[in-house]
């Protein structure tokens, strides 16, 4: 092998970097969010709503869980404009994120619910609250608190997913090892730069999310 | 100009269908045999086996496979040999399996109770005897579950390797759709397509796993 690694690039074109780097985690979070949130609404149907919601629902996930994401996102970004729906890039990457996170936070939030005891449910009803009241305050929480370590591995995939969003041109970390590889020719240095962040970004999301779960979820809940 | 009609647009996805199934058999396959070595060295005795295993599967499991595909393609270049798509694919995707099939068999592996290493060892067993006579059979029963249901996961993972230029379904799609101009159509079949080959793998899988759930519980 005579090939001499060179990494001079990086003094140039650290901030394609840098705001790839943001874009990846703004996508993350925007999409962590809301996916999650999306998750609890689809979990809540599935588990209570009527039979025709629950179909609904259901189909979603499976269309979801079983297709790639790449073809998720080229459908939203190139389909949906023949009926009318024109996404800017970055709108499209952050709505594909947000609908393939939610389809699956739905089965693990949905499996996190299931498995609290009956007596739990019949407590709340005893304190007369609603339905709703119950799910939201005596369920939902310790659900949560529950899956979270397996919601939050979700989120990290999720995370790693988005470097496919460069093929619809948004501008993320994997588009600037792209821009970086067609102007310096230095592939293998570029992509090894991008995915040592990658890794260095996955943990930290990782950590990021078992601290906002020592915040949502102060005290152990004893089973 | 030739008119594309909806039937030259299915055969021409159904003829490309073939590379993904060809590249996730070979993925899975692959991924298994070294999966199984990762699987052996993640749990050895020696430390400087699991290490190595260890940082094998953080590295894998906690970069996109996006990257990983670039930089096999990158860099298998980079000792001269002209790498073919294909080729990168391939290679790619079986690490990449062997990873994550290595971590879910050692969950299944360390979830055998540990009184059966003990039993086996006292009969003077050697570790890979062990692992061949007791410890396997039993974690395969475990295993095979968690194993169908992320035979899902190489599926849709295949789509990945478009981007460095292997025809596969994903690929045929958006070389039609350059064709065609009917991407709402056609990346609707794309998925169908994938749906068609993923979903029977998803129930066959929560199947299996609500067996070994009944068989459990009448233990």
């Amino acid at each position: 092998m005579t090939y001499s690694f060179n990494f001079m690039w990086l003094a140039t074109y650290y901030p394609v970097i840098v705001k790839g780097i943001l874009i990846t985690l703004e996508l993350t979070i925007v999409g962590g969010v809301l996916g999650i949130a999306l998750g609890i609404l689809c979990a809540f149907v599935k588990l209570y709503g009527t039979a025709p919601l629950r179909v609904v629902v259901a189909t979603y996930v499976e269309l979801i869980r079983n297709t790639p994401f790449l073809v998720q996102l080229f459908f939203i970004f190139f389909g949906l404009p023949a009926l009318g729906i024109r996404l800017g890039e970055l709108e499209a990457a952050n709505i594909a994120m947000v609908v393939n996170l939610g389809a699956y936070a739905c089965e693990i939030i949905r499996a996190g619910i299931q498995a609290t005891p009956r007596g739990q449910f019949e407590a709340g009803a005893s304190l007369a609250m609603s339905r709703l009241e119950t799910f939201r305050h005596v369920v939902l929480v310790p659900a949560l608190q529950r899956i979270w370590p397996a919601l939050s591995s979700q989120v990290v995939i999720v995370m790693l997913g988005s470097a496919v969003v460069s093929q619809i041109a948004a501008q993320d970390l994997t588009y600037a090892a792209n821009y970086i590889e067609s102007r310096t020719f230095r592939s293998f240095e570029a992509y090894s730069v991008t995915t040592a962040i990658y890794l260095i970004l996955a943990i930290l999301v990782r950590q990021a999310m078992a601290g906002v779960g020592r915040l949502v979820f102060p005290r152990r809940v004893s089973r | 100009m030739t008119d594309f009609t909806l039937w030259d647009i299915v055969r021409n996805l159904l003829f490309a269908l073939r590379w993904t199934v060809l590249l996730s058999l070979v993925s899975f396959v692959g991924g298994g045999v070294i999966g199984l070595l990762v699987l052996f060295a993640r749990i050895a005795k020696r430390r400087f086996a699991r290490l190595p295993a260890k940082l094998y599967i953080e590295l894998f499991q906690g970069t996109p496979l996006l990257m990983q595909l670039f930089l096999v393609f990158f860099g298998l270049g980079l000792f001269g040999i002209s790498v073919p798509a294909w080729l990168a694919a391939g290679v790619a995707l079986v690490l990449w399996t062997a990873a994550f099939l290595g971590e879910i068999w050692r969950g299944c592996v360390e979830a055998i109770a540990k009184g059966q290493w003990e039993a086996s060892a006292s009969l003077g067993m050697s570790r890979l005897e062990q692992m061949r006579h007791v410890i396997l059979p039993q974690a395969l029963r475990i295993a095979v579950p968690p194993t169908v249901g992320f035979s899902v996961q190489v599926v849709k993972g295949t789509a990945l390797t478009s981007i460095i230029g292997f025809i596969e379904l994903t690929k045929a799609g958006t070389i039609i759709t350059n064709a065609t101009f009917q991407p709402f159509t056609v990346y609707g079949l794309v998925a169908l397509f994938y749906f068609a080959l993923c979903w029977p793998l998803s129930l066959t899988s929560r199947l299996l796993e609500r067996k070994l759930h009944v068989s459990h519980r009448h233990h």
